[in-house]
């Protein structure tokens, strides 16, 4: 069984976001790099279903300029994934061309019974790349996945999160993408042993462009970053408790007319 | 003239605000505005598109239609693009409308822009804002090489105005040839709330660690009712087991814009500010006067919650007649 989990490298939740002087970036020196947390779901899951099923293989893939990325998938072979398939491209490059990549790759490597995911980047929040895979590839997808177990051969039962608390309860048929939501599993941290290992472990390198990626498959592009705006200092409500609600509920009411 | 199609969802014969806020902005591009609604009984809602200014109004009514099921959706939309030939198609952000329109964007050669917060079409050619990074900054997105710009739109970020009640028009309907379906809904559990999603709501009222334990959150139930508000709540609270990660509010739980959000005994990490930075009306309640919140806040409350936010249900009560 050929298991795929596709991950995203991000920068860390700390880190403070400087734009470059093209303004159509950000400024990458001292960032500090990690998986996006959603895709540690996907790479634990991916992980389980190998060890419950002998034979099976992990691989994991990215897609992002080589010299970064890299880091992102030592850590998930460092997890489990058997072997890591690196996907160089640009900065920026849009879902469209993400997607196109990884089931270029995907297909080259001979097929996934299974292919795991995020269900977004916490980047550029775009929740695409996962059903765009699925569409390149033919295969049926569900997205935000918080429960996953397999039913039969190539059959699963999982849950999906959706509006209100409520959850769908849904049977796939493989070949198909599962894009992972928190909830999924408790992601394992990466073993002293495992981090020896994962050194080992093969990193195969390919290059976007020679995946047929072409340059009008960037579909979206972004332009124009800018910071927040300042924002005004806050107001605070003095006096005792009473006349601090007072306060507060006629300034919602006057002032920002929010009521 | 080239078409925008709105992807209009509805929930108890209403359609939703996030879907009224698209008609709306479809309409002022000046472009042919086509609206499409899936489910039984939405023939009924073909006027009140009308109204908010679809111009042509298209049903799926099959009951087959009244659960999303992405096979389905997918093949009644790509029939629908194929007919009508959109050059712009918008959906709010919802679960639907992520699952759905990347991956008819990919059918289609075409890119999605996801999770907008501003709205730009000029001869036909949209420009969006979009936070990224967690809206530490924001970008102005656009399309090439794109035969269907696809953009999917937080809720509550477009202007409403009221609905032209003399438009009408009739509801053309459509039906397709089921897919041999790899995808079947088994079930759906019902979350406990019936209130507006938090990504949907108006007002939400949040909760942190401050609140002690799992049973205070009445306090927070209670003000939210009075509001009309959805109750959402810190990372903390929720890994405690107190609530349910459907509230969680933040980078690795909803992504929220509501008019107005109170948050109550949380202390504001990144983390959190990520995800309800985009609020118009902060207000934070807190016993420290250091903790972060109130940086983000528009009006901060340094003091004891307990005894805070009963006042505060009261004082709304009477302010708004409840
Ligand atoms: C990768 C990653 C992702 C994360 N994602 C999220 C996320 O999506 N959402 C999220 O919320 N967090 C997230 N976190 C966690 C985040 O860093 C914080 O730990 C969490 O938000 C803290 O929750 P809290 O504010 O409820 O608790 P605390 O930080 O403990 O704050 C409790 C607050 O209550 C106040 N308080 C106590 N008693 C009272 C009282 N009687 N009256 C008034 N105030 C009182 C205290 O002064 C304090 O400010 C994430 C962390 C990481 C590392």
């Amino acid at each position: 069984m050929k298991i795929f989990v596709c991950l995203k490298q991000v920068p860390d939740t700390e880190t403070k976001i400087k734009i470059a002087a093209d303004q159509r970036s950000i400024d990458t020196a001292g960032i500090k790099w990690v998986i996006n947390p959603y895709d540690e779901f996907a790479v634990e899951e991916a992980v389980k279903m190998k060890e419950a099923n002998p034979g099976a293989q992990v691989f994991a893939i990215t897609v992002g300029p080589k010299a970064r990325v890299a880091d992102s998938l030592r850590t998930a072979l460092a997890m489990g994934a058997d072997e890591g398939i690196l996907i160089n491209s640009a900065e920026n490059i849009d879902t469209f061309s993400t997607a196109k990549a990884l089931a270029a790759a995907i297909t080259q490597e001979g097929g996934a019974q299974i292919i795991f995911t995020g269900k977004v980047a916490i980047d550029d929040n775009s929740s695409a790349v996962s059903q765009m895979l699925a569409e390149f590839l033919k295969i049926p997808h569900v997205t935000v996945v918080s429960k996953f177990s397999k039913t039969a051969d190539s059959q699963f039962t999982v849950e999906r999160d959706v509006e209100g608390g409520s959850k769908e309860v849904i049977q796939i048929n493989g070949p198909c993408v599962i894009a992972a939501n928190k909830g999924l599993n408790m992601p394992r941290y990466a073993s002293l042993p495992g981090i020896m290992k994962a050194k080992k472990k093969v990193l195969k390198e390919l290059e976007a462009s020679s995946l047929g990626v072409l340059a009008t498959d960037q579909k979206v592009v972004l332009n124009s970053y800018t910071l927040p705006a300042d924002k005004a200092p806050v107001k605070m409500l003095s006096g005792d408790a009473s006349s601090q609600v007072t306060q507060l509920v006629q300034s919602l009411r006057d002032e920002a007319k929010v009521l | 003239m080239s078409t925008i199609l709105v992807f209009v969802e509805h929930q108890k014969n209403q359609i939703k605000r996030s879907s009224v806020e698209l008609l709306q902005a479809a309409q002022k591009s000046g472009l042919k505005t086509c609206a499409v609604l899936f489910g039984t009984g939405v023939e009924n809602l073909a006027n009140s598109a009308a109204q908010n200014g679809a111009q042509e109004v298209h049903t799926f009514k099959s009951a087959d239609f009244d659960q999303y099921n992405p096979e389905m959706f997918l093949a009644a939309m790509s029939d629908l693009l194929e007919k009508i030939k959109p050059s712009i198609v918008l959906s709010s952000a919802s679960s639907l409308g992520k699952d759905l329109f990347p991956r008819l964007a990919a059918r289609f050669q075409s890119g999605v822009a996801s999770d907008c917060t501003e709205l730009k079409i000029e001869n036909g050619k949209v420009t969006a804002k979009k936070p990224l990074y967690s809206g530490k900054c924001f970008a102005e997105t656009s399309f090439e090489n794109s035969p269907i710009q696809f953009v999917l739109m937080r809720a509550n970020q477009l202007p409403v105005s009221a609905a032209n009640p003399s438009a009408t028009t009739s509801a053309i309907d459509h039906t397709i040839n089921k897919p041999d379906l790899k995808t079947i809904i088994q079930n759906v559990v019902k979350g406990a709330s019936e209130k507006l999603d938090l990504t949907e709501a108006n007002v939400i009222v949040s909760g942190g660690r401050g609140l002690k334990e799992a049973g205070n959150f009445k306090l927070l139930n209670d003000l939210a009712d009075v509001l009309g508000a959805t109750v959402g709540a810190s990372r903390a609270v929720v890994d405690a087991g107190w609530v349910s990660h459907g509230m969680q509010v933040g980078q690795t739980g909803k992504t929220v814009a509501p008019t107005l959000y109170i948050a109550v005994g949380l202390s504001g990490a990144i983390q959190h500010l990520a995800g309800m930075s985009g609020s118009k009306v902060i207000v934070a309640i807190n016993n420290d006067p250091q903790a972060p919140i109130f940086q983000k806040a528009t009006y901060g409350i340094v003091g004891d919650l307990f005894e805070v936010v009963p006042k505060l249900t009261e004082e709304f009560k009477k302010v708004l007649n409840k």
